[in-house]
């Protein structure tokens, strides 16, 4: 894998749980959000986080953007720490860094503003950042439109105006303004219509390959990581199960979880049969994780030391990170 | 293999304030016994109304504005309400595609099941409620006797859907529709949904109609397909054949453009987007985003005509292209 671009270090995220009382709201627990993670997004690639709803994913992207502030850890953007760096730095730089990364959001219709033009939204940031001189808006905006497939006239439209696909294209297009390296991409397609999806998967391919940006792209549809990462990590309950280049994850998965995963999804050929691995009972709340690994409550191979040892996450072949105490079995 | 709902020309509008939403405009097909049906389609294509409508149920601004329906070959036009409300249950069972909106959440799972179960066999309340255990045992939920006293809101994504299965199922149907019925459960729940609707059919020995936008639900759990575009019927085959073969030119878009889990493609988008349904486009509801279309598009309607053995499609020019996918 190349250098990477953006790196985070064991980071923890816990949210409280209240309990209302007569008088008193009391805290009875933590949501383990982020329990410890570490990976690393390379440049110019894409890195897909996938799991399923609560595990952490949105929380994750967001601490990397520090749009969440973590309980301990580190993230670092380019070797310099991020959450310091915004905190201590001359306004310059820390304008510089905010503008080195951005989010996309899941719902193209709440993220942008139903009374700002196109015009305005995408040139928000430059209000912001007053990195681009004024007489060039009008050309950046344009060369925006264009790189996310809208034409020129749209810039004068409301958001109301546009279907949901185009309206994820005007939030991309936001997000590109600020030139960033980095952008974390939550969900970008799953509000989308089917025959959607794809125009947005493939912007998010073209923008990489002409502009060298990396990705963080969330998402709980393993069909569309596949398509648009080069690199995945699977996450259950807070924590990473595995982290490996894309098509070792996909073709050749070491973690239980991730095998039950994939083997879930159904493939739009009728003539392949799926061996399906059908994991009982729920996802477990994340307020009391199940002691051990995780996932051994639901696991098909789970033995008496995976009730009391945590696995570590470590290497197994080259680059290919799995958590759990007999991976070597499926290898 | 018999033939169990029959759907005839339907159409169904809704008289809004904006205009008249033609929601569903001249569907048809039938769903035999022991063939489980997909309607497929995007979101606002017409599925959920198609079969709420087939099943009496539509509510205001709405109106069934032409169609009839039949249920082993009788017609369910002329019953009143009373007679539709247990057609609705002991005949066809219906999973909604929000649970939370089929669970009342004032009552308890116990309570729910019980009612339902009375409104259909002459059962009392103790008798029914036994039955309603059983019931929550069949669709796999654990400790069946505590969950009858849980709220809805007590219960996870996975377990509302069950329930709900489980009172689609006590009336007895012989058809269950399932209208996406795991679209807002997490990938490892839906696995189990998937799971407990196979083992119901063959255990109830109930058909099946699955309404779903993901083509990979629809290549594992059914046989036949109907691909429905902005309220109209676009193809009709048998599952494999859309898969196959398809001839309409948005089937065959539709599968070109979702990503795959077992390969890497490239995927090619359909352009443009979902058409509004008040004001359709002219001729051939895909005319503007189909790769094909010809003047003859924008000017006529293309009608449902036979491309085969029991095979329908809805296009001007399915004789002269070739849409076959490369293997
Ligand atoms: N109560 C209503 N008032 C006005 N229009 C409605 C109403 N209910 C449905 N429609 C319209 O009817 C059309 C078909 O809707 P329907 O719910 O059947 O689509 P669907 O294929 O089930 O979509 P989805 O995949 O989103 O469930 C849509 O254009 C929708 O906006
Ligand atoms: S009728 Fe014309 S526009 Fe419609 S699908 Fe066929 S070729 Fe395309
Ligand atoms: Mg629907």
């Amino acid at each position: 894998m190349p250098e990477a671009l953006v790196e985070v270090q064991d980071l923890v995220k816990y949210f409280p749980v209240y309990q209302r009382g007569v008088l008193l709201k009391k805290k009875v627990g933590d949501v383990h959000a982020i329990d410890n993670v570490s990976f690393k997004v390379g440049r110019g690639e894409t890195l897909g986080l996938v799991g399923e709803s609560g595990c952490g994913k949105t929380t994750t992207g967001k601490v990397m953007l520090d749009l969440e502030t973590g309980d301990s850890g580190k993230v670092l953007f380019e070797g310099k720490e991020v959450h310091e760096s915004l905190k201590k730095a001359p306004r310059s730089e820390k304008l510089a860094l905010r503008r080195s990364m951005q989010m996309v959001f899941q719902n193209p219709y709440g993220s942008l503003d139903p009374r700002m033009t196109v015009f305005d939204i995408i040139s928000e940031p430059f209000v912001i950042h007053k990195h681009i001189p004024h007489v060039e808006w009008k050309d950046r905006v344009y060369s925006l439109l264009k790189l996310v497939g809208l034409e020129e006239y749209h810039a004068e439209r409301y958001p109301h105006e546009f279907s949901g696909g185009q309206r994820q294209r005007i939030s991309i297009a936001r997000a590109l303004a600020t030139e960033p390296k980095f952008i974390v991409a939550d969900e970008p397609v799953s509000s989308l219509d089917v025959s959607i999806r794809a125009q947005i998967l493939n912007l998010l391919e073209d923008l990489q390959k002409k502009t060298g940006i990396s990705f963080l792209y969330i998402s709980h549809d393993l069909s569309s990581v596949r398509q648009v990462s080069q690199f995945v990590a699977v996450m259950y309950l807070g924590k990473i199960f595995e982290y490996a280049p894309v098509n070792q994850v996909f073709d050749k998965p070491l973690n239980p979880y991730t095998m039950a995963l994939l083997s879930a999804v159904p493939i739009p050929d009728p003539v392949r049969q799926t061996k399906r691995i059908i994991l009982p009972g729920d996802v477990p709340s994340p307020v009391n994780p199940p002691s051990g690994c995780r996932f051994h409550p639901r696991c098909p191979y789970a033995a008496e030391v995976c009730k009391t040892d945590e696995p570590p996450l470590r290497e197994l072949g080259s680059g290919h990170l799995v958590a759990c105490h007999f991976a070597e079995k499926f290898a | 293999m018999g033939e169990l709902l029959r759907v005839d020309d339907l159409r169904t509008y809704f008289y809004t304030e904006a205009g008249v939403v033609k929601a569903v405009d001249g569907v048809s097909f039938v769903a035999n016994e022991g063939e489980p049906l997909g309607l497929v389609g995007e979101s606002g294509s017409g599925k959920t109304v198609t079969v709420l409508a087939a099943m009496g149920i539509v509510s205001r601004p709405g109106k069934i504005v032409s169609g009839k329906i039949f249920f082993k070959g009788e017609e369910l036009d002329h019953k009143s309400e009373k007679e539709m409300r247990k057609i609705r249950g002991k005949k066809i069972g219906y999973v909604s595609q929000d649970p939370n909106s089929s669970l009342d959440p004032l009552f308890t799972v116990g309570n729910q099941l019980v009612e339902v179960i009375r409104t259909h066999f002459e059962d009392t309340k103790d008798q029914a409620w036994d039955k309603g255990v059983k019931l929550l045992k069949l669709v796999g939920i654990p400790e069946a006797d505590t969950r009858m006293r849980s709220y809805p809101h007590e219960l996870s994504g996975g377990m509302k859907q069950r329930v709900a299965i489980a009172r689609a199922l006590a009336g007895e149907p012989e058809l269950l529709v399932a209208d996406e019925p795991t679209t807002n459960l997490d990938v490892t729940i839906q696995a189990q949904v998937l799971d407990l609707l196979k083992t119901l059919g063959k255990q109830l020995n109930m058909s099946l109609i699955l309404i779903t936008h993901d083509m990979g639900l629809i290549a594992e759990m059914t046989k036949r397909v109907v691909v429905l575009y902005a309220g109209k019927v676009a193809e009709e085959a048998s599952t494999l054949e859309v898969f196959q073969t398809p001839k309409h030119p948005y089937t065959a878009a539709l599968l070109a453009s979702v990503p795959r889990l077992d390969r890497k493609e490239v995927l090619v988008p359909i352009g443009g987007g979902i058409p509004n349904l008040i004001t359709p486009p002219s001729g051939c509801r895909f005319h503007p985003r189909c790769a094909y279309a010809k003047q003859i598009c924008i000017d006529q309607i293309p009608p449902l005509e036979e491309s085969g053995q029991r095979r329908l499609v809805a296009c001007h020019r399915w004789k002269e292209i070739d849409l076959r996918r490369k293997a």
